[in-house]
Parts: structure tokens; sequence; C-alpha cells
């Protein structure tokens, strides 16, 4: 009896149900999201849209502005949220740290300056334009990352402390650099500002595209990392006890998830607060296991940021909001709900 | 079969804190080591976990060095209970115990059936079935000890290494961690206790081992290596020793203190 409940128990814990009903819920935001804006697309116009695009000759109106407008815009909402979500899970997983969030080891600040100095000598420098600034930005946060590591790197491997330290300095580091050509070249501060904020005014399917050779495998890999990231959380030297090779394990999981922030942000500037807060509220509502928490994080990752963005160009519409403006001005106080409500609750 | 250790050194820098360690645990025995602070113990527990490296001597598991274990291979061999254990908020005690399972699982497999009833026996042994669906945050001290002593007995070890595991305890959950290490060595595995409480020690172990500066001054059973003289030299300060059957008695003369 007491072996059947415990059994019950278990299956109830692991079961596929909240993924379901997360996915549910993606569809349901992103069918909202596709619908909405300046022209209003029925539910049913919306189907015969879709079917059109799929049957391969879009041609009406309507499927102009669901295909070429509004889905890539949409699919790019979800696949950065997604991403900065799971690379959140993955920071705060392995820091053991709930306030972790991807661009703690200097991401954002990296890209905001490769994308600055872009935006500043673009026109000077050929080959900077022919970069471009998306690919700055990728290179430059995956080279801060990478300098942070070295810079942290100890003999006996990667001590998180001195990881965060690295980031933050260095982080601070480049944030100045970035401020001051914002200074120095005044006639591009304001594009320089729009992009560090983050958008998805541009969004293209050839964006699409570009994420998504890069999260596909980052997801297979975290997907897999859940056992090794639940015995992280008994803290590094009872993991190693357990056999888990901590310094390759975190090397892995902190590469995968630089990759997927690099990647989210080279397309669509520095958004804050979903890597923070999705992974925390993800936790609070569905347990801590990581076999759970990451897919999860991914969905809801999605689901949050597609809504954002809706907000970012609906609430002033024509005029649009940057997203990341959105993003922190709703995640902030949910963030301190979900706090209150955890310090009550236990 | 035994774990064994000869004339081990180690330590850190240029300093050596182990100078020439020898020990052996036999599986059925409870070995305690006992000796005062900065003798060696914490130095003893690290090269066993091999978070320090031997720097000479031999340690073996088995008859077969340490180095020569793969990760997961030592795991299986030797699990621990470390001196503060962390158990991160929000998992339930199931899952924390079932954590144990990972040198047999793998990082990558799912649990099966046997790693479930590893994991079920391992909580009855320690009587925290009925705390398994319980988070780990909602604990007591004593409940969350016997939860880690758990998840070590779920790695079916031959070995187990208790790093000072009575400390931060109230007398009842320090008697019952020991009654349970006791139990679980009649069944067939050998344990390796550090422990600071002499009178613990000389009640939980078969043979003790005394360090001091590095070095084995002592070893043997209870009563013959807690005698006044021993321990008062070996810790600096004048103790009486009760004999109460084969199990002695310290009690340090805090008068003279």
């Amino acid at each position: 009896m007491a072996r059947a409940l415990a059994r019950q128990a278990a299956s109830r814990r692991t079961g596929p149900t909240p993924l379901l009903v997360s996915g549910l819920a993606l569809v349901v935001v992103v069918g909202a999201a596709v619908s909405v804006g300046s022209v209003r697309v029925a539910p049913g116009a919306l189907l015969g849209a879709l079917l059109d695009g799929l049957r391969g000759h879009p041609v009406g109106t309507v499927d102009t502005i669901v295909w070429q407008l509004r889905l890539p815009r949409v699919a790019l909402a979800a696949l950065v949220g997604a991403s900065l979500s799971l690379a959140g899970a993955t920071f705060q997983g392995v820091f053991r740290n709930p306030l972790a969030d991807p661009y703690l080891l200097g991401a954002a600040s990296g890209a905001g300056f490769g994308a600055s100095v872009v935006l500043v000598f673009a026109g000077v420098v050929p080959w900077l334009t022919h970069l471009g600034v998306g690919w700055a930005a990728f290179v430059c946060a995956l080279a801060t990352v990478g300098a942070v590591t070295l810079l942290a790197r100890q003999e006996r491997g990667l001590p998180p402390v001195s990881l965060i330290l690295a980031g933050v300095v260095l982080g601070s580091s480049l944030s100045a650099a970035t401020s001051f050509l914002m200074l120095a070249a005044r006639d591009r501060a304001a594009g320089i500002l729009s992009w560090l904020l983050g958008s998805f005014a541009f969004a293209s399917w050839d964006q699409v595209l570009t994420m998504l050779p890069l999260l596909v495998p980052a997801v297979l890999v975290l997907l897999l990392a859940g056992r090794a990231l639940d015995v992280l959380q008994l803290g590094e030297e009872s993991a190693a006890q357990l056999g888990v090779p901590v310094e390759i394990v975190k090397l892995v999981l902190l590469a995968t998830a630089t990759l997927a922030t690099a990647a989210a942000v080279s397309v669509a500037g520095v958004i804050g607060f979903v890597g923070l807060v999705v992974p925390h509220a993800v936790r609070l509502a569905f347990g801590p296991r990581h076999v759970r928490l990451i897919p999860l994080s991914a969905v809801w990752g999605a689901v949050f940021l597609v809504l954002a963005d809706l907000c970012a160009r609906t609430v002033l519409a024509p005029a649009e909001i940057p997203v990341g403006i959105v993003t922190a001005l709703v995640g902030g106080p949910f963030f301190l709900l979900l706090l209150r409500r955890q310090r009550s609750g236990s | 079969m035994s774990l064994e250790i000869r004339g081990l050194q180690a330590g850190y820098g240029e300093r050596d804190v182990l100078r020439s360690c020898d020990l052996r645990v036999e599986p059925g025995q409870v070995v305690g080591v006992i000796g005062p602070n900065g003798a060696g113990k914490s130095t003893l527990v690290r090269v066993l976990t091999r978070r320090l490296p031997v720097r000479g001597g031999r340690v073996s598991v088995d008859g077969r060095p340490l180095h020569r274990f793969g990760r997961l291979e030592l795991a299986r061999k030797l699990a621990v209970v470390p001196q503060m254990p962390e158990l991160p908020a929000g998992y339930t005690v199931r899952e924390l115990v079932s954590m144990g399972r990972t040198p047999h699982v793998g990082l990558l497999r799912r649990e099966g059936d046997e790693d479930r009833r590893a994991v079920e026996v391992a909580m009855r042994t320690t009587d925290t079935l009925h705390l398994a669906d319980r988070r780990a945050t909602h604990l007591s001290g004593g409940e969350r000890q016997r939860v880690v002593l758990a998840r070590a007995l779920a790695q079916r070890p031959r070995y187990l290494l208790l790093d000072e595991p009575t400390n931060h305890l109230d007398l009842r959950y320090q008697v019952e961690v020991l009654a349970f290490t006791r139990r679980e060595v009649e069944r067939g595995i050998g344990a390796l206790v550090v422990l600071h409480d002499l009178n613990l020690a000389a009640g939980a172990c078969d043979r003790l081992i005394v360090l001091q500066e590095g070095r084995v001054v002592a070893e043997g059973a209870p009563a013959q290596v807690l005698t006044a003289l021993l321990v008062s030299r070996v810790y600096g300060t004048d103790v009486d020793v009760h004999g109460l059957g084969t199990r002695p008695l310290i009690v340090p003369r805090l008068d003279r203190a």
C-alpha cells in the first residue's frame, strides 16, 4: 500500500502533464501574438493563412502579414526567450544560486561592446560593416566569457567565486567602454541604446534560421544534463564524491549556456530578466529537478518573451517600446512577488 | 579485502600534514580516527576523497591503488558522509537519497527498478522512509544527517567514510547515526569514522587510530588505546579514564585546566 502510494507520487512528479500543459500555453500565446496587431487576424483567417503558407502559395494580404511580418517575429521572440531562459536555468544550477542569470559572466556587456563598435565605426572600417552587428555581438559575447573563464581558472578548476568576480570586473570594464563610445559618437548613441535594450522589430526568417542550429544542440545537451545539475546542487565536493566529473560538467554546461545566450543576444540585443525570472518561477511552480526544470524553462521563456514582445509593439502602437524595457518593467515586480511568496511559503 | 593505508604522506604547499599514517579497515569493522585539531584527520579524509594527492606511501581499496579507480568506480566502493552536508532546498528526501545512485546509474541514464529498490532499502535502514516526500528544508538536524547517511548507503558501497558525523547533533541523534552505521557494518561493509568525542569513539568503534602531528601514535581496541597517559599526552591536558568493562570513559580534569 505504502509502496503503491509512493510509486504513484513518483509518477506524478515525473509525468509529462506539466510539459503538455506548458506546450499548449505556448501554442495559445503564439496564436494570440500572431493575430494581434495593427491588422487583427481572426482565428479562421489565421488558420487559412497558415495552411496557405504550408501549401506553398501564400498570396493574400493576410498571408503576407502572417508569414512575412508576424510569424518570424513571434518565432524569433520564442527562440530567444527559450534560449535565455534555458541558459538562466543552467547558470542558476551551475552556480547554485537562484540569482544567477545568463549575463553573469559578461556575455551581455561583451555583446553590447561588440555591437557598439560596429554601430559607431560602420562605414569607416569596411570589414566591420561587412561583419554586421549581430555577428560582432555574437563573437564578442563568446570572447568575453572565454576571457572571464581564463582569468578565473585556477590549478584545480573553476571556482564559482572567481568566475563571478572575473565576470563582474570584465563586464563593467566593457560597459564603461560602451558608454564611452556612446558619448564619443553622440549621433549614434540612440542606435546603440536601442540595440542594447533589445528589439524584435527587424525580425526575419533569416535570423530564425541563424538561431535554430545553435539552439537545438544546446537544448539537447542541457536536456541530458538534468541529473548532473541535480547532483551538483549537493555541492561540488559531494558531487565529486558521487563520481561526477565536476569541472568537465561545469565547463560543458557553461559553454553550452553561453552559446545559447550569445546567439540570443546577437539577434535581439540585450533582453534582461527573462533568464532570471522564468527559471526561478518554473522552479517554484514545478520543483527543482532539472530533468523537468530545463525543458519547462525553455517553454515558459518562450511564452514570456512572446507576450512581452506583444506588449512592446501594441501598448503604444504605432510606436514600439524596446522589449527589454517591457521585460524589466514586468519582470521586476513579478520577481519581487515570487520572492515574497517564497518567503511566506517556507 | 580491505581499505588500506601504508606510510601515507600528504599535505598542503611545502608542508606535509600527514607524515606517516597506516591504517586498515576491513568489512565488518568500525574503525575510528581520533586526535587533536591539526593532527591530520581532515587531511586523511581529503586524501581518501582524492581532493589531495598521495605524496608518499600507498592507499588502496580492495588491493587496488586509489588513483587507479575511475570516478564512478570509486564512488561504488567508497561512500562519504561529509562534515557539513548541503541539502538543496526544494528536493524531496527520496530525490536526495536517489542521488546516491549516481555511481551506478551514471549521468545520462535513467534509474531502474534496482535503483529504486536500493533507495527504498537505504531509507528503511536509516528510518527515513516516512520522510520520503518531505522537502529537505523542513527537516531537523538529526533527520538531515540520516538522509545524508541514506544517500551514502544508496551507493551500496563496500566502505563508508564518515567525517565527524555527530557534529552539531544532540545526544539522541549522535547515538542514532552511529547505531545505523553499526547496523550497516554488521551487514558486511567497513566504516571509517572521524570523531572528536572520545567517549562516543570508545563506544562506537571496534578499533581506534590515534593521530598526532601526522603520525599514528596508537592503534587498537578502545580499552587498550584510551589510557589516561596516552590521552593526556596526545591532547595536552590531564584526563581520568574510568574503566567500564571494555569501554573506557574519559573525563577531563576541568579543575586543573
